[in-house]
């Protein structure tokens, strides 16, 4: 331009230099906004700056990126009229009681808006006093299952209800005017209210008749105190005054017989020691299977079916002065034992011969224990079932001359020896209704189904003991059309009530007049509900039984004995008799013995197996006595299995229970044998090769603890008479019986042999354990002596922290995603020497068994911790190894580096994952999610949190009241689930907790961290194990 | 100018001269690919898309798609890692430690080993991301600026330092290579004939002119990367090792790791290298420039290496019985007698017996020796690495957790993936670039000396 004298005005204002003009004469764009105008640069030449420009420019292209990838809107839609008591995020606790068939639990249900989400002990409850099983925990799931029926249904077609009720009336009027039969067949109804509605329904209709069933019947007991008190009823046991001397011959008392909650809450209170009390009672075990029961005892001995009635024979004449038999060992030690013991002991029998119950009466009435121990005045109820009545009911339709059938939470078409010639016949019965809640194989005859309530939707009441009420009350409205059983019983004798009001009515007319308590019905209708239960004090009293005891042992004698390879047929204590084999947890909840899951299969015996050359996992044929039909079964080796037997679990094998039990296993029911009017649970059978294999789903597949020292035990009399050491300071001191202290060598600093305990090494300055932790310091203790393996504490933590099914396959990959495990080890023969590791990893043929429940240890030099390449899991000031889910990539490299193998890696996706069609792939399962638990995804890491959000929610409640939490208000789904109190959770920085006075007393005894030498410093100790072996 | 005594072996055969250097080395790039180099190459790329099939189930389906369950939770995945790594590491040691100890006879095979390397741990950096659970976030691996406050990697972990020294050897690595080929590149601009041939050669000479200047820069360049890599070559096997080193596994546990593993390294990539050199050689016709004096040579250093890992082992089993530990104890038993005995054995034939047969002259001169040798080593440090992770791993401390490991299909698509991907990438290599570096090739000529024993060209 400059060359060029010619000048081009843009307009006036350049000509006449105006000032607005001259502002921005340099400005090629001069309204242009600017990104920053706080910018130092915001004043110069031009507004919008390369760097703001990529800014923008990657800004933009990351929102697109993002839009793109959004997440799908999920719609939580909130309350338009907030229910007074339900608040979001806090949750409810309704008092109630979990009760199946003959199954009785007094239990707390936990809801979060609305639903039922897990189901904890009620302390309240004398008879069950805060104890839980397995099965009642993850009853809550069996709520959500889609399978239950939806509505009424009459041959399979949708019906409504009133529709249902008016054909069904008129049938029934019908057949009850020409005098026609009709049978109620129900399972021991606990309920007393209940037993009026049943009442009152055969009142109505005269010709009715209430047949009870139970699967696992109790029949022989209830047979033999009848004749013998004249009482048809179970008598109550006390465990706890049994304090020296228990011997059990068949029971199953601590895993599936009768009330095993109760019991072995009784049973782990005179198993406890510490340094103030030194003593235990003493348990023999008489058995074919190995039960749970079986492996706790001091002393088992493997006996044959065939040889209870010889064992209690032969207990009774050495109690008289005879001499027990040699052919089985520890018998003439446990009846020292027992006359040592008198009122202090107890004998039992699962045996449903009543001649061998009429002996253990005798028994226990010779040793005194009527009135103390044992206790027929005050009734349980749990079995009230009458074999012989079911025979009958079966003959009845099989003639022809059942009109009219109710079946009312059974199921015997699946569950009964003769269902096929029940189902054979029962097309000559006019009318079949069922109340079950889905088409079960009974239903599925049925001409009305008329589906029931869960427990947790249902109103009623339960009196396991005599004396003892408790209430169930419903937490949840019904999921679907279904009506309870009571109302629909009610309904067809022409009532229209609400079963609610009913058992109200009830109680004010039956229970509230036997207290003095409380003056108005409501007041002490409302503390019941709160409690949960209501209970009389009722002392024990004793009485004598009249029993001929000689005409009883001379029918046990002149029954069988044989040489074939005999049958137990045993309730595992997951799946039970299979009432709730549709329930994913369940199903997946590892058998406390063998550790399988998701099958039954024919245990054998470790010399059996040898000397068929059967191996694991071999497919055999069984062929049982009285029956043409065959099944074949995998082969389970079992260690303790009484030589001549096998073993085969009720409960499986159902065909139309619901895709989780469908066709898992096989049902073995129809091959219960019959002796009398009993049902006996034990046959023969021949077992024949087939040459195939199935792989049974094992969670744990070492048998043996390889003589290492992650368990340690010591005998009683060790531990009284100081046999064991003290490593550190080398003196002999009983406390210490059993332990392994494992001792480094030291160049200084350490005692006169130059050693030092792992855990006082540290490479930094402080003193280990005080550089973290100012606050609280959480931790368990577990103990080993009080736990009884029975995997409570498994489906507890399963149902707390939303942990995944995987389902048969992925159990037999090794990849169940249980947090806490109960690990499970025999003794073997080379356990002390030295080497011979083949030999170690063989288990004797009748083993000790011990079990060790196992999750994260919260390790406070914890080796996950350190290999984490994200910082995903991490340490928190309170001592716990934390896992942060939202920042886990999944190298697995601390699951690696764990050295107890508590970690579990999501392999797949497993919630709304097609191929893990379980209870979190489907919205009405999801409902039981606990939603303080994050649902893992796929890639990521879990492990045992050692429940951290009820220790959050714990120390909330704490904060609101500006206090400490207190001991025992924070409890973790373990530790609060387990029936022995086995696991004392607590903060080891509280010097009144519990955790803190056990430690302090048993530091210098009991207590020890598993792999102590690797100093990894765990949050968890355990006690070692005390076992009262007869010297 | 290489001067050389007279009785000394020359390194380069068959009196090449300058022209016959380039000629011989270069005409492959030139011509039209031969029909056994698309046959080959056809065969890497169905390696590579079934490969690559396995991988995209692999990342559907989740890790559980793999063998691995809740005790043994590595397997092949890091086998094959460490493997890759492994046989990535005679590259290096052979351009930076030999050029640095003035061993003249690597000039004929540096440039091949040190593809090698490259392509070797670009498959190691496959498994990296492979193995992860959530491999969409592997870059929270690294130490990058974020948003979650001072959120950082965890500078403790083993893995993370595998992340600084993977990464910093792939890139020295990539470096000294592409830096060793700008003459030879500018070689091939300087006889291209077609123009995108030449600007493309022509960009990555990066302005080349063989100036006495630039020999001089590059001579420097060499000397400081070869300085630079040197201590790569240890540290990276070391950090590797240190994954189970630093970790409380019995059998993982042991501090002889770091040489044993960069001696498993070494041998394993001069295994490697071997393999690869003789079907090149083959292929090529590059006899004269790789001779059985190379291929002896580095027989030796097989030998020495599979020897060194022999004593590595031993020594384990020595320390596990001299420590006392009775879990150190039971791992080394069970390794050889326990459920993986014949991973055990395998690894033991194929590493410490079978190298000692490089006793004798005659299988080190051999080639039809050497070559199975070589496979039969990379057979064996592949079973090497199997049986430090999964047997280690399958029975640790709690005997309850354990549990045994087997691969599935996926497993091994994954690995064969990895097999594509290096020969895919090998035989581009050799396609397009020179396989010999021609300029160092061509200094170590006995030409001042002798005469050409007979005229070839």
């Amino acid at each position: 331009m400059e060359g060029n004298n010619i000048k081009y005005w843009k307009g006036l204002e350049e000509l006449n230099n105006e000032p607005s003009f001259l502002k921005n004469v340099h400005d090629e764009f001069p309204n242009q906004p600017t990104v920053d105008d706080n910018s130092p640069e915001s004043d110069s030449i031009s507004g919008t700056h390369r760097r703001d420009f990529l800014k923008l420019l990657g800004f933009s292209v990351a929102a697109a990126t993002l839009a793109a990838c959004e997440a799908p809107v999920r719609k939580a839609i909130p309350y338009l009229n907030k229910p007074e008591d339900v608040d979001p995020s806090v949750a409810n606790w309704y008092a109630s009681s979990y009760v199946d068939g003959g199954d009785y639990c007094s239990v707390l249900v936990k809801t979060r808006e609305g639903r039922p989400i897990k189901i904890e002990g009620n302390k309240y409850s004398s008879v069950t006093k805060g104890g839980v099983s397995a099965r009642v925990q993850a009853s809550v799931l069996s709520l959500y299952d889609n399978e239950r029926l939806k509505g009424a249904l009459e041959k399979g077609k949708a019906i409504s209800w009133s529709d249902a009720d008016t054909k069904i009336k008129s049938q029934l009027e019908a057949i009850a005017l020409k005098g026609g039969n009709i049978r109620l067949v129900t399972s021991t109804i606990l309920s007393p209210s209940t037993k009026a509605a049943i009442a009152e329904f055969t009142s109505k209709y005269p010709t009715a008749k209430q047949v009870v069933y139970d699967e696992n019947s109790s029949y022989g007991i209830l047979a033999a105190n009848q004749k013998a008190f004249d009482k048809y009823a179970l008598p109550t046991l006390d465990f706890t005054k049994a304090s020296k001397v228990i011997v059990s011959i068949g029971a199953d008392f601590l895993g599936t017989w009768i009330s095993p909650i109760e019991y072995a809450k009784q049973y782990a209170e005179n198993r406890k020691v510490g340094k103030a009390k030194k003593e235990m009672s003493r348990h023999y075990q008489f058995e074919s299977v190995l039960s749970l029961t079986g492996s706790n005892a001091d002393h088992r001995t493997t006996i044959k079916p065939s040889q209870v009635g010889a064992v209690v024979a032969s207990l009774y004449s050495a109690l008289n002065g005879g001499s027990a038999s040699k052919d089985f060992p520890f018998l003439a030690e446990a009846a020292k034992d027992l006359l040592a013991a008198k009122g202090q002991s107890l004998v039992v029998s699962d045996s449903n011969d009543e001649n061998v119950q009429s002996v253990v009466i005798a028994i226990n009435a010779l040793l005194g224990n009527y009135g103390s121990t044992i206790d027929i005045n005050r009734q349980s109820n749990y079995r009230q079932g009458n074999d012989a009545a079911v025979s009958a009911f079966i003959a009845d339709v099989a003639a022809g001359s059942v009109d009219a059938v109710i079946f009312y939470g059974v199921n015997p078409l699946y569950s009964h020896p003769l269902a096929s010639k029940l189902k054979g016949s029962l097309n000559k019965v006019s009318l079949k209704i069922s109340l079950a809640d889905r088409l079960d194989e009974t239903a599925s005859e049925c001409d009305f189904v008329c589906p029931d309530n869960h427990f947790l939707e249902s109103w009623s009441d339960a009196e396991p003991v005599s004396g003892k009420y408790s209430l169930v009350q419903p937490t949840i409205s019904k999921l679907f059309n279904t009506r309870q059983g009571q109302e629909s019983l009610l309904a067809w004798t022409g009532a229209k009530v609400e079963f609610y009001n009913y058992v109200q009515n009830f109680w004010k007319a039956n229970v509230f007049p036997k207290q003095s308590t409380y003056s108005t019905f409501n007041e002490f209708w409302n503390r019941a509900l709160h409690d949960g239960v209501f209970e009389l004090a009722l002392a024990p009293s004793a009485s004598t039984p009249n029993v001929d005891v000689n005409a009883a042992i001379s029918a046990i004698s002149s029954s069988k004995s044989s040489s074939e390879l005999e049958v137990v047929f045993y309730e595992k204590i997951g799946v039970g008799v299979g009432r709730q084999a549709n329930n994913p947890w369940v199903q997946e909840f590892p058998d406390p013995i063998s550790k399988a899951t998701w099958d039954n299969y024919v245990a054998v015996p470790i010399s059996y197996a040898k000397e068929k050359g059967l191996k694991q996992n071999d497919v055999v044929k069984l062929q049982f006595k009285n029956s043409s039909e065959v099944i074949e079964l995998p082969v389970l080796i079992q260690p303790g299995q009484a030589k001549g037997t096998v073993s085969v679990a009720l409960g499986y094998g159902r065909t139309k229970a619901g895709k989780a039990a469908n066709n898992v296993g096989k049902n073995v029911f129809p091959f219960v044998s019959t002796q009398g009017n009993a049902l006996v649970y034990n046959s023969t059978v021949t077992l024949t090769k087939t040459g195939a294999t199935r792989q049974i789903a094992q969670t744990q597949v070492h048998q043996t603890i390889m003589g290492r020292h992650n368990v340690q035990e010591a005998t009683l009399a060790d531990y009284v008479k100081k046999n064991g050491k003290d490593h550190h300071t080398g003196k002999l001191v009983g406390d210490m019986a059993g332990r392994y202290v494992p001792m480094i060598n030291v160049a200084e600093g350490g005692n006169a042999e130059g050693k030092k305990a792992p855990e006082t090494i540290s490479i930094w300055s402080e003193k280990p354990n005080q550089k973290m932790a100012p606050n609280h310091h959480w931790g368990m203790v577990i103990d080993l002596n009080s736990c009884i393996g029975c995997g409570s504490c498994v489906i507890g933590c399963q149902a707390e922290n939303n942990v995944p099914v995987v389902g048969r396959q992925e159990v037999i990959n090794a990849r169940e995603m249980h947090w806490i495990r109960i690990d499970r080890y025999y003794s073997s023969a080379a356990e002390e020497k030295v080497g011979h590791y083949q030999e170690k990893e063989q288990p004797e043929d009748n083993p000790r068994v011990v079990f060790q429940p196992m999750m994260c240890q919260h390790c406070n030099n914890a080796p996950c911790e350190t290999v984490c390449p994200v910082l995903a899991t991490t340490h928190s000031m309170e001592g716990l190894n934390q896992m942060t889910y939202n920042r886990c990539v999944g190298t697995r490299y601390c699951a690696n580096n764990c050295p107890y193998k508590v970690r579990r890696f999501n392999w797949f996706s497993y919630y709304s994952n097609n191929e893990f069609d379980y209870n979190m792939n489907n919205p009405l399962g999801k409902m039981v999610l606990n939603p303080d638990v994050t649902v893992r995804a796929r890639g990521t890491m879990e492990k045992c949190s050692m429940c951290v959000q009820r220790i959050q929610e714990g120390k909330l409640n704490a904060k609101k009241e500006s206090r400490r939490p207190q001991d025992g208000e924070i409890e973790t789904a373990c530790s609060q689930s387990c029936p022995t109190d086995a696991i004392v959770f607590g903060d080891m920085l509280d010097p009144e907790s519990r955790i803190s006075k056990l430690l302090n007393v048993e530091k210098e005894g009991r207590a020890y961290h598993v792999l102590e030498e690797i100093n990894v410093n765990p949050s968890v100790s355990y006690l070692s194990k005390i076992r009262n072996p007869k010297v | 100018m290489h001067i050389s005594s007279a009785v000394r072996e020359p390194l380069v055969t068959g009196g090449k001269s300058y022209g016959d250097v380039t000629y011989d080395i270069v005409r492959h790039v030139e011509n039209k690919p031969t029909k056994l180099w698309f046959i080959v190459m056809g065969f890497s790329l169905v390696l590579l898309s079934l490969g690559g099939f396995s991988l995209y189930k692999t990342w559907t389906i989740g890790i559980g798609a793999w063998g691995l369950n809740k005790t043994v939770g590595w397997a092949w995945d890091i086998t094959n890692f460490v493997w890759w790594v492994g046989i990535g590491h005679a590259g290096t040691l052979i351009s930076a430690v030999l050029l640095l100890f003035r061993q003249k006879w690597r000039t004929a095979v540096n440039r091949a080993a040190e593809a090698m390397t490259i392509f070797a741990v670009f498959c190691a950096g496959s498994f990296i991301l492979m193995h992860m659970g959530r491999t969409w976030l592997a870059h929270w691996a690294l130490p990058l600026p974020n948003t979650y406050g001072s959120l950082w990697v965890n500078f403790n972990s083993p893995l993370v330092w595998d992340v600084f020294a993977i990464s910093t050897y792939l890139s020295v690595s990539l470096v000294f290579w592409y830096i060793g080929m700008v003459p030879d590149l500018a070689t091939i601009r300087d006889r291209a004939t077609k123009p995108l041939t030449k600007a493309i050669y022509g960009a990555f000479s990066l302005g080349w002119t063989g100036g006495a200047k630039h020999w001089q820069r590059y001579e420097a360049v060499s000397l400081i990367l070869a300085a630079i890599s040197t201590p790569l070559v240890l540290s990276v096997h070391t950090i590797v090792s240190m994954d189970f080193a630093t970790s409380v596994i019995p059998g993982w546990h042991t501090t002889i790791f770091p040489p044993y593993f960069v001696a498993g390294a070494i041998f394993s990539g001069f295994a490697m290298v071997l393999t690869l050199l003789l079907v090149t050689r083959k292929v090529y016709k590059l006899e004269h420039y790789i001779t059985m004096t190379h291929i002896e040579t580095m027989n030796k250093i097989v030998m020495l290496t599979g020897s060194v890992v022999g004593v590595a082992y031993i020594t384990e089993f020595f320390m596990a019985w001299y420590s006392g530990v009775e879990y150190e104890q039971y791992c080394f038993l069970n390794r050889m007698f326990g459920p993986y005995w014949w991973a055990y054995w395998s690894m033991m034939a194929c590493n410490v017996f079978s190298p000692q047969l490089l006793w004798f002259k005659s299988i080190r001169r051999n080639l039809v020796a050497t070559f199975t040798l070589s496979i039969i080593v990379n057979i064996g440090m592949w079973f090497e690495r199997f049986v430090i992770i999964v047997s280690s791993l399958h029975r640790d401390y709690i005997p309850s957790s354990w549990r045994d490991f087997s691969p599935t299909i996926y497993d091994v698509g994954d690995y064969i993936f990895t097999f594509g991907l290096f020969f895919t990438l090998f035989f581009l290599f050799a396609k397009y670039l020179p396989v010999v570096n021609m300029a160092e090739v061509k200094s170590v000529l006995k030409s001042s000396t002798d005469k050409p024993s007979h005229k070839s060209h």
